[in-house]
């Protein structure tokens, strides 16, 4: 499925360039590896590739400098960050810097393949969108953005705030676009905790891939939706409102805005 | 020294302030009722001696009339038995003294100069009438020490007189002669005297016991709260926030001495804040550089294993790779853990020996050192006393010093060597100040320019229109400072925060050595630090320390005769995620090995030279500071 696609990993560590090399080419990828974000860079401007795998604690330039600069060059290959500095709050920076995913380390095998395969779809969604611009083509839809009043973490999660202080939250049209056919979904139970930035749900796909999601808010979950524990479809059909996951009482949502982006400001 | 301090006292000031105050009003107060008794006096004394007078007169003057001077003379000589009475005269016109209580002055004749003939005969013709007040004179006389009163009363030319058998006075003569009577003031001069004593002594009384009661209430009342609240800055000054004033009543004083335990109370709770934001702060650190050197061995490990349990077809080996992959999941757990509850993690310290410590840790590494034929001597100290550590983070700081050794080490003549022993120092030259302020309160510490290794402490500097900045060696007493301007020790200085621009000059002082400008800032909790800013000069004080004395430290000594550590990378060792072996590098960083000695009160320091070998040493406190 992913075959032959050509992916860059940066890290300073050898032993995880060979690791991600090892599984990437297990896969049938392409994969190139640099020990620096500079040489990384110059890679990019040389060779076009479908993604980039990119640590963030690095000598010199590291992980967030980065994807600053990515911006700066106008480069719009989507960027996985993987760190063995796994904090939440690494995790929320990065996505709102412009990485499509946040993997921390140890990942295991299947952890880091499933993120490669969304990144891979990410990359090929964004191809086709660019091609639907450049044809002036109006009537491919790629995916379907949220309302306007909702906010999402990357292109991942997103949450509304709705009466009385509770959110909702559920997983982007974009993320379901870049996984396979859905076969279940783990959910977590009410009174227990999420964290913004931490993963909220299971969602396996009938490639035998898990996809963690990760939480856009942090707080206490006071009710799951039991219709898409049943009707799984359900989730891909109405993602925004039907296919809603949690309803939470949010802990610190101030903070927590400061790194959503309101679905709003894509339809500029 | 001591009279002026004492004189600079409140009590003393007050006391003599009232003292003078009450001598003005008692002085003023006696000089008015003494005169006013003086003049009661006389005037009696003058009434006396007039009534006298005219019955001298009176008496004399049928004798007088009859010439017969002998009776004249028998009722002077009378007449001048009454005590107090000193002399009666009478004189003819001429001054001739014509009768007298003292015989031998009989015949002489007056000088009319003197002082009873002065009132009439100033002009060149003699009154002939004079008033009743310049009839009196008072004088003394110099072989006498009390005063006399004089009074003169003119006999003048009668009818009676002109008219009688004698006819010695013609009728055209005004004045016959004067009768001078002279009066002792020595009762009258007695009790002005007396009562003048009397109003010096009550005087001096009143101001004795004023000065005794107001001394006793200041002392009281003002010198005592005072003192206390002096001390208790005092205290406060040199870090001991838990000092509590005790109650000084509900006076003004009793009120500022409440608000500033309160405020005491408050600093105490807000420095105990910054302590343990502080040292959350470096566990943080210290989680996170655990975090990151052992998320990266840990990813090589899970994802070869799970990749290989996925393609494994050998049931057997299918088994073993579970629990591979089982174990690794486990220990990232364990880590994510560290990472969420490192800001609630504080070191355990107990009481542990310290060569039992090292023992262990070189138990761990023994293996690895014997592959590599690697020589280690020991050479620890016995009888180190017990002392409080987190003895788990301990052996963490030898097993990776020893480890690092070994790393740097040739095979074969490698040479680690590790020794314990107790030193005692003094302060001065070992102490580092981790933490400074200026008055405002923003950290002075610069973690950018290091000295040594450690953070320097940043002051802004100006003269003669240049700016630039002095970083000061962290370490007491070894002056290894370095400045960005070279500036004028005799010159006059600004120092400051760089943060604020707040002076840091103490202005009451100069550097007792070169008479230089002497830079102040505190080191919560230790007090004040001073030192004098120019750079030829090495003079400091940091007396919270100084006064501690010298203290026993153990100090751990790890060597090797490895490849050594470039110089330019020496100041670096011990930041985070600074390493200098590449993608060797294993365990824990310098740096966590710093954050844990740093929170044993200690402190750690590298030597080494390349090519001869590194060699770091550990001062640990023996006697902690709670």
């Amino acid at each position: 499925m992913i075959k032959d696609e050509k992916i860059l990993v940066i890290d300073d560590e050898q032993v995880i360039l060979n690791a991600v090399t090892r599984i990437g080419s297990a896969e049938g990828l392409i994969v190139d590896s640099e020990n620096n974000a500079a040489s990384g860079l110059k890679k990019l401007s040389q060779k076009e590739y479908s993604l980039v795998l990119c640590d963030i604690m690095m000598p010199q330039m590291d992980g967030f400098t980065f994807l600053d600069e990515l911006q700066k060059r106008k480069i719009s290959t989507p960027v996985i960050m993987i760190t063995g500095y796994s904090t939440v709050e690494n995790a929320v920076k990065s996505l709102y810097k412009g990485a499509i995913d946040f993997v921390p380390k140890p990942f295991t095998f299947e952890e880091l393949n499933s993120s490669i395969n969304r990144g891979i779809r990410y990359y090929r969604i964004q191809k086709r969108i660019e091609l639907a611009r450049l044809q002036n083509d109006k009537g491919t839809i790629s995916y379907v953005p949220g309302p306007p009043k909702y906010k999402r973490l990357g292109n991942l999660s997103w949450m509304n705030l709705e009466y009385e202080g509770i959110a909702v939250i559920g997983a982007t049209d974009f993320f379901l676009e870049t996984i396979e056919k859905l076969v279940s979904i783990e959910l977590m139970e009410p009174d227990e905790e999420i964290i913004q930035g931490d993963s909220c749900a299971n969602l396996v796909t009938d490639d035998e891939l898990t996809h963690r999601l990760l939480s856009p808010v942090s707080g206490r979950i006071i009710e799951k939706n039991e219709r898409i524990l049943n009707d799984i479809n359900l989730l891909e059909k109405d993602p925004y409102f039907e296919g809603w996951m949690y309803k939470i009482i949010p802990s610190n949502i101030e903070y927590d805005l400061n790194y959503l982006v309101p679905f709003a400001s894509d339809r500029m | 020294m001591k009279l002026r301090q004492a004189f600079t006292k409140i009590s003393l000031k007050l006391i003599l302030t009232v003292g003078v105050v009450t001598i003005g009003i008692i002085s003023v107060y006696s000089f008015l009722s003494i005169q006013a008794q003086r003049n009661e006096l006389l005037s009696q004394a003058e009434f006396y001696a007039s009534k006298l007078s005219e019955t001298i007169r009176n008496s004399t003057h049928l004798s007088m009339l009859e010439n017969r001077s002998d009776q004249t003379h028998n009722i002077i000589n009378t007449i001048t038995q009454e005590p107090g009475l000193r002399e009666i005269r009478i004189f003819n016109k001429e001054g001739r003294i014509m009768f007298s209580s003292q015989k031998e002055f009989i015949g002489q004749m007056v000088d009319q100069k003197a002082e009873a003939c002065f009132a009439c005969h100033t002009a060149n013709e003699p009154l002939e009438r004079l008033p009743m007040e310049d009839r009196m004179r008072i004088y003394s006389l110099p072989q006498d020490s009390s005063r006399t009163l004089g009074i003169i009363n003119p006999i003048y030319n009668e009818p009676s007189c002109w008219e009688a058998d004698c006819h010695v006075h013609p009728a055209e003569q005004k004045v016959l002669g004067v009768l001078d009577v002279k009066l002792s003031l020595k009762d009258v001069d007695a009790q002005i005297a007396g009562s003048e004593f009397r109003s010096i002594v009550f005087a001096l009384i009143a101001i004795a016991l004023l000065s005794l009661i107001i001394g006793i209430f200041v002392r009281r009342w003002i010198e005592k709260p005072v003192n206390e609240l002096v001390n208790a800055t005092e205290q406060v000054g040199t870090g001991n926030l838990n000092y509590v004033i005790k109650d000084l009543g509900s006076d003004e004083l009793g009120l500022l001495g409440k608000s500033f335990n309160n405020m005491t109370q408050k600093l105490a709770e807000a420095r105990l804040q910054l302590f343990q934001s502080d040292k959350m702060a470096s566990m943080g650190r210290l989680a996170a550089g655990v975090a990151h050197e052992i998320n990266n061995p840990l990813t090589a490990v899970l994802t070869y294993s799970s990749f290989l349990l996925k393609r494994v077809n050998n049931p057997e080996l299918e088994e073993d790779l579970k629990v591979i992959v089982r174990e690794t999941k486990r220990s990232r757990e364990i880590v994510k853990s560290l990472l969420d509850f490192a800001r609630q993690s504080v070191p355990k310290k107990s009481n542990a020996n310290i060569n039992e410590i090292i023992s262990n840790a070189i138990a761990v590494v023994e293996n690895q050192l014997s592959m590599k034929h690697i020589k280690l001597e020991k050479n620890l100290e016995e009888n180190i006393p017990l002392f409080k550590i987190d003895s788990n983070q301990m052996q963490q700081v030898f097993i990776n010093l020893l480890v690092n050794a070994s790393d740097a080490v040739q095979e074969r003549d490698g040479r680690i060597s590790v020794s314990s022993k107790i030193v005692s120092l003094s302060p001065y030259g070992t102490l580092q100040i981790k933490n400074a302020v200026c008055s405002k309160r923003h950290s002075l510490m610069d973690e950018e320019i290091k000295i040594d290794g450690k953070p320097s402490i940043k002051l802004k500097l100006a003269q003669n229109g240049n700016q630039g900045f002095a970083n000061l060696d962290p370490i007491y007493g070894k002056n290894r400072d370095k400045y960005s301007i070279e500036i004028k020790p005799q010159e006059q200085i600004q120092i400051s925060c760089p943060r604020c621009n707040i002076s840091v000059i103490d202005k009451d002082s100069n550097c007792p050595k070169c008479k230089g400008t002497i830079y102040s800032f505190e080191v919560p909790p230790r007090g004040i630090f001073e030192g004098c800013i120019n750079p030829h000069c090495d003079w400091q004080r940091w007396k919270f320390v100084d006064e501690a004395g010298i203290k026993d430290y153990v100090e751990i000594k790890i060597s090797d005769n490895g490849t050594g550590i470039a110089k330019e990378d020496l100041p670096r060792i011990f930041e985070p995620f600074y390493s200098t072996k590449g993608q060797k590098g294993t365990g824990l960083g310098l740096a966590v090995i710093w954050g844990i000695i740093d929170n044993h009160d200690g402190t750690i320091n590298v030597d080494s030279e390349m090519g001869k070998g590194t060699t770091f040493s550990i001062l640990l406190p023996i006697s902690q500071q709670a």
